[in-house]
């Protein structure tokens, strides 16, 4: 037996309700209520903004003209509201962002987690957080003036804006996010099914491949989602190296706009409120909400699918 | 004509020698000089109190410990008939993994369907050919008594099976492979009673196919399935003996008071 310790706790006088414990709990519920909501409240309040000055466009232009016209010229007398060029250059740049992004920022989460010492690992992170953290005005002016240059040595006749820069610069600016969402999934993984794997007579790479990453795919996916809404909703790094003319090409080697970048570039302008100008900006801020949406969802429904199971 | 038909008296045939083997977690000096043998195709128990290193010895069988910075093995454990000190820095953990299975305390199937986690050690190994996979995995199946269960579903995830069925499923994805020893970490210390039976069940009848070197905390799962236990306490090997000697008539008086209950 344990010595008898010599500072006695009192209970309580009698067992009963408790009214000041119930409003604490109330209370504290309550807030955290209240801080969700909150999040939920404002995500609505964008939705129905956007909606309800969408709704005005859309009464000057039919749905049909938005989706089918080739060209964007909102602010020209020859007034065109097709969102395709917007769409096309945003498609551009995001899957070029997305080629440099998602491969090399699985390969290094592979890496950091699986195949690095301590070491290695501790002193990479917070480089790679710093490449998160630098402003991206800086990678717009970073793709414009040096990675352009660069890149027009090998393709002399590549225009000073163009995607295909915007696109690499942008792809570099994910990459951490990308990394450190993968390296988190993968790490997360109990040691039990690698020790299992191994036990198999498993190398460092196969175990990584075939057994850590199915084991982490949702949080795989999770980060891929992210990448990709970043790369879609990207803004200061297309604005200041695609060029800000909308053009409906598919081709990375042309200047072009995407939807963030002619929101910026109205946005700036002097356009007077309520004219139709002005209102192309939520129509254009709506498409992306609804390209964003549609990622989301398939992320949703991968993640349902494939759950974490150890 | 030969006149005696009996069979001829069983040589001593020992599948592996481990010589004053001893182990250290970075300055921690897990294991102490340990000299033990592993009859072939018969099941050794390791038994002792936690933390008395059973775990670390048997995980020395397939090198487990070179997965981590920091730990040292010294002595030797001769693998027969190569006469391969397993141990040697020149020789390929992953080789010796290959030819020694291990089973873990908690089932760890893959995220892969039932076929899939039978046939990756195979995979692992290259084989691609449909007809050897297939005929491996049913083989396998088989032998950890799982095949009728799951003949007809297996390509359905195995994080489906109940925790019993996983376990016989990584005894499956062990022995796949035709290990010559198969290392069980205490099977069955996360299974209800009636799972841990049909392994035990299993554990016994795979010993004429294997030598089987197991780690239990049950003394009852010892006397039950073992041919051979060893007593381990902090890091030493106090008895080694006929599973029947060890529970019977112990040499040792340490070995008496565990076995017995008066100690662990």
């Amino acid at each position: 037996m344990a010595e008898e310790s010599r500072t006695k706790i009192t209970h309580a006088g009698k067992l009963g309700y408790s009214f000041r414990r119930h409003m604490h709990e109330r209370f504290i519920e309550t807030f955290l209520f209240l801080s969700a909501l909150l999040s939920i409240a404002i995500m609505l309040a964008i939705i129905v903004m956007l909606v309800k000055e969408s709704l005005v466009f859309f009464q000057h232009v039919s749905i049909w003209q938005f989706v089918t016209d080739t060209q964007w010229t909102p602010l020209f007398d020859d007034a065109h509201y097709g969102i395709m060029p917007l769409v096309s250059g945003t498609i551009v740049s995001s899957l070029i962002a997305l080629l440099v992004a998602l491969p090399l920022g699985t390969i290094i989460a592979i890496y950091l987690s699986e195949f690095a010492p301590f070491t290695v690992r501790e002193m990479a992170k917070p480089f790679l957080e710093l490449l998160g953290g630098v402003p991206t005005v800086v990678y717009g002016y970073f793709a414009l003036l040096f990675v352009t240059p660069l890149l027009q040595i090998i393709f002399p006749e590549l225009p000073g804006f163009n995607l295909l820069s915007a696109g690499l610069v942008m792809g570099i600016m994910i990459i951490p996010y990308v990394s450190s969402m993968t390296e988190d999934a993968m790490r997360a993984v109990p040691m039990n099914l690698r020790e299992g794997s191994y036990a198999m007579g498993a190398t460092r790479f196969q175990t990584a491949i075939r057994v850590v990453m199915p084991a982490a795919f949702s949080g795989i996916a999770a980060a891929y989602i992210l990448g990709i809404s970043r790369a879609v909703g990207e803004t200061m790094v297309v604005a200041i190296a695609a060029g800000m003319q909308p053009n409906l090409t598919w081709n990375p080697m042309e200047p072009a706009a995407t939807i963030t970048a002619y929101i910026v570039q109205v946005s700036l302008g002097d356009l007077p409120h309520g004219s139709i100008g002005y209102q192309t900006i939520f129509a254009a801020g709506l498409t992306l909400l609804l390209i964003t949406l549609l990622f989301n969802i398939i992320g949703h429904v991968l993640r349902k699918r494939y759950r974490e199971i150890y | 004509m030969q006149i005696n038909s009996e069979k001829p008296i069983e040589t001593i045939q020992y599948k592996s020698e481990v010589k004053n083997l001893s182990f250290y977690y970075g300055g921690f000096n897990a294991l102490k000089n340990i000299d033990m043998v592993l009859h072939d195709k018969r099941i050794t128990a390791l038994i002792g109190p936690s933390g008395c290193g059973k775990s670390t010895f048997l995980r020395c069988f397939n090198r487990m410990h070179d997965l981590y910075p920091g730990n040292r093995y010294e002595g030797e454990i001769i693998l027969h008939p190569d006469d391969v000190n397993i141990l040697a820095s020149n020789v390929d953990p992953i080789e010796v993994r290959m030819r020694i299975s291990m089973v873990f305390q908690k089932p760890n199937p893959f995220p892969k369907s039932i076929y899939e986690n039978v046939a990756y050690g195979l995979r692992v190994r290259g084989i691609k050919q449909r007809a050897v996979l297939d005929e491996k995995v049913e083989a396998a199946l088989r032998n950890s008594a799982l095949w009728d269960e799951v003949k007809d579903r297996l390509h359905h995830l195995a994080f489906n099976l109940s925790g019993g069925q996983q376990q016989r499923l990584c005894i499956a994805r062990a022995l796949a492979t035709d290990p010559e020893i198969l290392l069980f970490d205490e099977p069955t210390s996360a299974l209800d009673p009636i799972a841990t039976a049909s392994i035990e069940e299993l554990i016994t009848d795979l010993k004429n196919k294997v030598t089987i070197l197991i780690v239990t905390h049950n003394m009852q799962q010892a006397a039950r399935v073992s041919d051979y236990t060893a007593y381990m306490y902090l890091g030493e090997l106090i008895e080694f003996n006929v599973t029947d000697t060890i529970f019977i008539k112990p040499k040792n008086k340490q070995t008496e008071d565990y076995i017995t209950g008066r100690f662990g």
